[in-house]
């Protein structure tokens, strides 16, 4: 997976990824195209598909809207690097299918505009413009299964039916 | 090892010992959705094809966003929540006339009870800590599997110890105390972590402990909890309609870390924008002019909240450059405002008051603040555009803050009014 890296800061909330006023829909189409307006209004004209989200500490904190993650995948982002993750986002975007990876030396390094490959077999992450590498934290085996499968819903339905 | 309150809860859920770091995947009590996370929930469990939910008394759907209905587009969402508690015979079904916001409705009906563990698909479901319970947000897929399969998986979470003393001074109420903790710890002060409060909390009542555990997310917490006390369960005694278990933390138990917080120093706090965690003590706020005040929310609309905000508006007046926007946060907390003479007190005063509504904290409807507005709020978060437009402002304080400020028309002591 390789894509453009757009950048953000510490503590990119819920809010900003969508915002509230927005919520009266569950239409991934429509939540998409007000996918981080409130932060970055040239958001949806520069996001193209396989870019990557790059941002700081704290990634997706306040609410546990799971129309932000539905938001940051339909408008095409293929993956987020962050420093750290709140963890309702956290579990929401596994939950869904969003790939996150956890790496405070990617998230310091790479920068906007960098093209950047991501490989979850092994979880390097490679800032090809600036040729650097670095390994991100692996997932916990039980989560391992839950990507596997394609998201907690297909996950369960093994399970249950 | 020992375990903390969190870890025992879990641990006797999981019916084997755990660890901190374990995965574990136990039954739950309670689940939760209100109007914007249930659609996408339901669209998600239908795609599991399970014919039932799990169990019709588990599952409590709550329709408190965008109700009374503010647009079409809401109208719609929540007639799919309607729909589906009708076919799926979803006892728990709150309508407009019966509802409250979610976080003050489920302890109030007696639905989370001390030792359950709940998870919500709301951030806020933390809230329910206060009555010793594991509580929990969770996203819409989470909700969706729960209802179909009574289950939720976790991570066992470390513990941040919180130990209390002391009491609250006049006019310093639990917001105050949640502000100055986040304050200190930061909005990721407690990530993945459980924020435990413990020593003597005796003088914090229920409603005290509600608004605490109800910001342990803008910590970045798993759950916040309190421990069991008389306090608890004068509370739960008359509103729990089965048995419950009490827990207790283990004398031995491991905290990443403890605090040792003498309530009688505590100030009021006002959080500035745009964090919760841009706090200051009341005397540091300096010369603030607002434009709208909202007392309410899950975080602040219970009867404690509304008797203080009387207290200090009764015989006053709003500031004529104020809008005051009151909402209790439930009917029966609404329709005891009434009998006490609350509600005629805010009318008198100047104030709107609300049917129950998470309306104007989230800048759903119901007081959305214009470019370059400025709002003192009760809520529980000040982001950027939470209240409105990205050029507003929300500062975050108790209701006795904020009734303070309605009436000087500046963030304001209680000390200036009272």
């Amino acid at each position: 997976m390789e894509g453009k890296a757009i950048k953000y800061g510490d503590n990119v909330d819920t809010d900003v990824i969508i915002p509230a006023r927005f919520l009266n829909t569950s239409d991934p189409k429509e939540l998409a195209s007000h996918c981080m307006e409130d932060l970055d209004k040239n958001f949806k004209d520069k996001v193209k598909p396989g870019d990557i989200m790059v941002a700081g500490d704290n990634f997706g904190c306040g609410s546990s809207r799971e129309h932000a993650p539905i938001a940051i995948k339909e408008s095409g982002i293929s993956c987020v690097i962050a420093k750290s993750f709140a963890r309702i986002f956290y579990r929401n975007a596994i939950n869904i299918g969003l790939p996150i990876l956890e790496c405070p030396e990617a998230a310091s390094s790479i920068e906007d505009g960098d093209i950047v490959s991501v490989d979850f077999e092994t979880g390097v992450i490679k800032d090809i413009t600036k040729g650097i590498e670095f390994k991100s934290q692996p997932f916990p085996e039980f989560i391992k299964k839950i990507i596997e499968c394609g998201g907690l819903v297909n996950y369960v339905k093994e399970k249950v039916v | 090892m020992g375990l903390t309150l969190t870890q025992k809860i879990l641990a006797y859920k999981a019916g084997y010992e755990v660890k901190p770091g374990d995965l574990i995947e136990i039954d739950v009590d309670m689940v939760l959705g209100n109007d914007v996370t249930s659609p996408v929930a339901i669209k998600e469990f239908l795609k599991i094809g399970v014919k039932e939910v799990f169990d019709k008394e588990k599952i409590a759907l709550v329709p408190d966003h965008f109700v009374p209905n503010k647009d079409i587009k809401s109208a719609e969402q929540v007639n799919i929540v309607r729909k589906f508690a009708r076919e799926y015979g979803i006892v728990n079904f709150f309508e407009v006339g019966q509802m409250g916001i979610e976080h003050a409705l489920l302890p109030e009906k007696g639905l989370v009870l001390p030792g359950d563990v709940v998870i919500g698909a709301d951030s806020h479901t933390c809230t329910y800590g206060a009555i010793t319970c594991f509580s929990t947000g969770i996203g819409s897929t989470d909700m969706a599997c729960a209802m179909a399969t009574g289950k939720a998986w976790f991570k066992v979470p470390e513990a941040i110890k919180f130990n209390l003393k002391g009491k609250l001074g006049k006019w310093v109420s639990g917001k105050d105390v949640i502000l100055y903790i986040i304050g200190m710890i930061g909005v990721d002060g407690a990530l993945y972590k459980s924020m435990e409060f413990t020593g003597d909390i005796s003088s914090l009542s229920i409603d005290d402990r509600f608004t605490i555990a109800n910001m342990a997310i803008e910590a970045g917490a798993k759950n916040g909890i309190f421990d069991y006390d008389e306090i608890t369960e004068a509370y739960v005694l008359g509103r729990a309609k089965r048995n419950y278990k009490v827990f207790k933390a283990d004398d031995d138990a491991e905290y990443v870390k403890t605090y040792d917080i003498d309530l009688s120093m505590i100030k009021p706090q006002v959080a500035f924008p745009h964090l919760p965690e841009n706090t200051k003590s009341i005397d540091d706020v300096g010369s603030v002019k607002i434009d709208q005040v909202v007392i309410g929310s899950c975080t602040n609309g219970r009867l404690q909240d509304m008797e203080v905000t009387y207290e200090i508006l009764k015989g006053k007046k709003v500031h004529p450059d104020v809008r005051l926007i009151i909402f209790p946060a439930t009917q029966d907390i609404y329709l005891e405002c009434v009998r006490r003479g609350y509600i005629e007190e805010f009318i008198k005063a100047g104030a709107a008051v609300s049917t129950p509504t998470c309306g104007p904290c989230l800048g759903g409807h119901m007081g959305i603040l214009a470019k370059g507005e400025r709002a003192i709020s009760t809520t529980n978060r000040n982001f950027v555009g939470r209240m409105g437009h990205t050029e507003s402002e929300v500062y975050l304080a108790s209701p006795a803050v904020a009734a303070a400020s309605a009436i000087k028309g500046y963030i304001a002591s209680p000390e200036e009014v009272a």
